[in-house]
């Protein structure tokens, strides 16, 4: 990995899905509370269950999450979780558009379109990271970002709960840096505006 | 298979569907409506935009598919059920006294809406005076929610969603199996007082007033400026004191129309048309 230039970067765009939660919880729960770029969050989530996952989040955070509304304009400061039900994707202009467009790898949020969206406005200035999940969105998105030249970061499949999600990244390309939890946190903590 | 598309491709796209066809998609969310048109590339196999717009130029019916295509037309039954308790429970009684109660669907899609609000209605004992008026650009989803017959497999994200929105029967009092179980076709006594019309947002203008009107994620496929319009169509539509209804992640609020209306609702989106 060559040297991270920890000025460069707009935003932070993390997925993760069964086994994700805690280590959302706890990313979100030891960020320095000053952290310097809007973070994105796309997690599966029970399609139904809409109200009570921000407030879950939120619990820990010293960032404050929430569910954004479409257009929101994106800001340091904020964690936006994509609302269930909902493709939340990047806008050219630094805004969340949502879409209902078809489900993408049996999900909607589709980490990979998420990911993507992201990584085509914000290029090579977009951290991406990938938690434990039980399917394989997100892998392409994940790629995608590292062929922009964005950092791409998988949780390590040895700590991951469940490891389908940063091992199908794996197969299909080589991310940056393959960390633990604490390692995450570290890295993210030494990000400077 | 296409990764991207240049922007000024899409402009020209744009261009050639407007002047030929008059659907006009220039204030379309711009990365929606790039990542339907790749979509569509894909599915027709065609190497790339210069190729669609020759085709489109010389094929309507094949515009009319594209069409179809660039507009996501996803849509369920009963969605957001909260919603549509706060429609029962506290917006149509307000109308119990009136004579007429005018409810427009705009953009509705296959129609899940519609069914909805006309069971809705019927539990309420509203339907009788009752008028809806269902419309989209789209004449294909038109067709499907005029005949109301819809694949099996819907049927289960339906059925969770009525139960959450508590109707006093169950859904299948309302449909019947067809086609070997495949397909279910909704009693036509719902669709009593409803009429379906084609209408775009983007160039058609008002054409009548009404008590309500529920634009649910239609605009999210819109830039800003586009929904500003819209909105401002919709102010025009509404009779003071009518309300409007959008899905649960939009709001007016960036739109210069947003003074005109009171917020009833945060969480259900449901604003009032007031002065
Ligand atoms: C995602 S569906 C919304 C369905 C339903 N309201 C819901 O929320 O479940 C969007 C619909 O908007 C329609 N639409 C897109 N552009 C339109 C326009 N300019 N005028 C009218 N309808 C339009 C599409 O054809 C599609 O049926």
């Amino acid at each position: 990995m060559q040297n991270i230039d920890f000025t460069k970067y707009r935003v932070v765009v993390i997925g993760g899905s069964a086994g994700s939660f805690p280590v959302i919880t706890k990313i979100l729960g030891m960020l320095n509370s000053d952290f310097p770029l809007p973070i994105l969050l796309c997690l599966h989530r029970l399609k139904h269950i809409r109200n009570g996952f921000v407030e879950a989040l939120n619990i820990k955070s010293n960032i404050h999450v929430i569910e954004p509304e479409d257009k929101t304009m994106i800001k340091s400061g904020f964690a936006y979780l994509a609302p269930s039900n909902y493709h939340l994707t990047i806008e050219i202009g630094n805004y969340i558009s949502l879409t209902t467009e078809e489900l993408i790898n049996f999900s909607r949020p589709s980490i990979d379109l998420s990911f993507d969206s992201a990584s085509y406005v914000y290029k090579d200035r977009l951290i991406g990271i990938i938690l434990s999940g039980a399917n394989k969105d997100g892998a392409k998105g994940m790629c995608r970002i590292k062929s922009r030249g964005g950092l791409s970061i998988i949780q390590d499949p040895v700590e991951a709960s469940v490891k389908t999600m940063p091992e199908s990244v794996l197969s299909i390309c080589k991310p940056d840096m393959v960390l633990k939890t604490d390692g995450i946190i570290e890295l993210l903590n030494k990000i400077k505006k | 298979m296409i990764q991207d598309i240049d922007i000024k491709e899409l402009r020209n796209l744009i261009a050639t569907i407007k002047e030929i066809y008059r659907y006009d998609f220039s204030n379309y969310a711009i990365s929606s409506f790039k990542r339907r048109i790749l979509r569509i590339l894909e599915l027709y196999k065609i190497s790339g935009v210069e190729e669609l717009i020759t085709k489109i130029k010389t094929n309507r019916m094949f515009l009319e598919e594209v069409i179809k295509e660039i507009t996501v037309n996803t849509t369920e039954m009963f969605r957001d059920p909260s919603m549509w308790r706060t429609l029962r429970e506290t917006i149509l009684p307000q109308f119990k006294n009136n004579n007429t109660i005018r409810i427009w669907h705009a953009a509705c899609s296959s129609g899940e809406e519609v069914y909805s609000m006309g069971i809705l209605l019927k539990e309420a004992g509203l339907s009788e005076k009752t008028s809806i008026f269902a419309s989209d650009i789209n004449e294909d989803v038109l067709k499907t929610a005029k005949q109301g017959i819809y694949p099996t497999r819907t049927l289960e994200l339906n059925m969770s969603n009525y139960e959450r929105f508590a109707g006093i029967g169950k859904l299948s009092d309302y449909y019947k199996l067809i086609d070997n179980n495949e397909k279910y076709v909704f009693d036509k006594s719902i669709l009593k007082n409803v009429m379906f019309r084609t209408h775009d947002l983007v160039l058609d203008e008002s054409f009548s007033k009404f008590d309500i009107i529920l634009c649910r994620n239609v605009m999210i496929y819109f830039n800003f400026e586009l929904q500003d319009k819209v909105v401002q169509l919709f102010e025009n539509s509404l009779f003071t004191g009518g309300y409007l209804v959008l899905g649960s992640k939009e709001t007016i609020a960036w739109c210069k129309s947003a003074k005109s209306f009171s917020v009833v609702n945060v969480e259900d989106k449901i604003y009032k048309k007031i002065g």
